[in-house]
């Protein structure tokens, strides 16, 4: 009971009842959303960092948002246009950054352990914000808060998680959420695309489409990562997408009538999910969005808002 | 954290079940009486015990007057001067599913004792639009404030020493309907 750590690394770290305890946080805090003056003051006079050393829209985004409504003074670092230019080294950075006295610093790294690395390092909150192909905990959040709203339980719960699981910090992070509260989830993807011993995760494996989406509650189509990609390990997009692109037919055909289809974005529209599917009724892939600023409001608030002990 | 709580034990019953509903009873007239009837006003609990006296409040002016007033619930953890004093602060969310505005809002709690906490939700009230007039409605008033802040219902006046707490037990939290004086076991 109570929220006790200083930062927010992992997935793996928490306990079942540390995210529930997260989770029920921001769905509170979803009221904010709804008002005309969307501000409340209980982080002011916080400063918070997002520091970026990837590009990314929704998160970067979200964070800057839900640290805004909660009235925190947030500053935003992207490695683009900054002294890392000039060959100043990520520590560096981010004693520079610390040097100024934050007092939440999130981090987006694409080396796995970026993120404990600061926690080790700087005197303030750390939020791990996607480190390489380790894990990304606030995804994780958002993702079981959506599928909470829309399902009303976890307990029993079925999710296969579709496509780049190799490359995926978000399928290793759901994971851990989703095995700590009771679903059982089934990964599948081309063999090239699934880490070895991921069974060691708990959960089963598949390597076709048809089989994995069969009887699920959730399908999380995860994004091919290209960018991350060596040659090889897809023989084209096209034969990847016949194969393994969600259509609305394979849905009709193999799923359950009231599946949901979740995607922790950016989508590659055609590749892993068609248009009509991305759009189409059984998508949450914006209400996860959405869900995603309440997350990162909740975050901020049990990090920023326990400091200092009881007089 | 908090190492030494105090025990407390009970001093002295201030109300009984009877007693708290006549003061309920008195309460609900004298905002009909100050605000010439129902009309345009809502009521504000702030959680936990407060939110459950708005809704006694609300159905013994249904009785009275047959108006259904609209009840909402506020969370004013995000308003607190001490957030980050306590630990972790737990949210348990503010559910206001109607227009605030132009409304008589009257804010409703249990206990009233520095004047902190209703002023946490003066602020939280004014964030969500501007009502016409907010009022403070208060089951024990215990006196020590520390903020210029002065109920306009009062159930009982109930002067207190600053050591002792006082409880207010409400049938569908505590299974009874009672209010007592504490004070610390032993020091």
């Amino acid at each position: 009971m109570g929220w006790t750590r200083k930062h927010l690394l992992t997935m793996r770290e928490l306990d079942a009842s540390e995210i529930v305890l997260l989770i029920d946080t921001a769905a509170s805090l979803q009221e904010i959303a709804t008002r005309e003056i969307k501000k409340v003051p209980a982080l002011r006079g916080k400063t918070i960092v997002n520091l970026f050393y990837e590009p990314s829209t929704r998160t970067r985004t979200s964070f800057e948002i839900a640290g805004k409504w909660l009235s925190a003074d947030v500053i935003n670092f992207s490695a683009g246009g900054s002294s890392t230019t000039k060959g100043e080294s990520f520590i560096d950075t981010a004693k520079t950054i610390a040097a100024m006295s934050p007092d939440v610093v999130i981090v987006r790294h694409s080396s796995a352990g970026a993120a404990e690395l600061l926690a080790r390092t700087l005197p303030c909150s750390i939020v791990n914000a996607g480190d390489g192909a380790h894990e990304h905990p606030t995804q994780a959040l958002l993702d079981l808060l959506t599928i909470r709203e829309k399902k009303a339980h976890f307990d029993g719960l079925h999710v296969a998680i579709v496509g780049d699981v190799a490359h995926s910090r978000v399928a290793r992070s759901d994971i851990h959420g989703m095995r700590k509260l009771g679903m059982t989830v089934t990964v599948a993807g081309p063999p090239t695309l699934i880490p070895p011993f991921v069974q060691e995760l708990g959960v089963k494996v598949s390597y076709r489409l048809e089989d994995a989406i069969r009887d699920v509650d959730v399908i999380m189509m995860l994004r091919l990562q290209h960018e991350r990609m060596t040659n090889g390990l897809i023989p084209s997009l096209r034969e990847y997408s016949r194969y393994w692109g969600l259509t609305l037919e394979k849905l009709a055909s193999h799923a359950r009538p009231d599946v949901l289809i979740m995607h922790p974005g950016p989508v590659n529209r055609g590749i892993e999910l068609s248009p009509e599917v991305a759009d189409g009724p059984y998508s949450v892939i914006l209400d996860q969005v959405t869900k995603g600023v309440a997350v990162r409001m909740g975050v901020l608030l049990l990090l920023a808002g326990s400091k200092g002990e009881a007089p | 954290m908090a190492s030494s709580v105090p025990r407390f034990r009970e001093k002295a019953q201030v109300l009984d079940e009877a007693a708290l509903d006549r003061a309920l009873t008195r309460i609900a007239h004298e905002i009909l009486e100050k605000n010439g009837g129902a009309s345009e006003v809502a009521f504000v609990g702030l959680r936990t015990r407060g939110v459950t006296l708005a809704h006694r409040l609300a159905a013994k002016i249904a009785q009275i007057d047959g108006a259904a007033l609209p009840v909402g619930t506020l969370d004013i953890t995000l308003y607190r001067d001490d957030l980050g004093l306590r630990g972790a602060p737990l949210i348990r969310g503010t559910d206001i599913p109607f227009s605030i505005k132009n409304k008589t809002v009257i804010l409703v709690d249990d206990v009233l004792f520095t004047g902190r906490t209703v002023r946490a939700a003066l602020d939280a009230i004014i964030d969500l639009g501007r009502p016409k007039a907010i009022q403070l409605a208060i089951l024990i008033d215990r006196g020590h404030r520390e903020l210029p802040i002065r109920p306009d219902y009062v159930g009982k006046n109930l002067p207190t020493s600053r050591r002792e707490s006082v409880a207010v037990r409400l049938r569908e939290h505590d299974g009874e309907d009672r209010v007592v004086i504490e004070e610390p076991e032993e020091a």
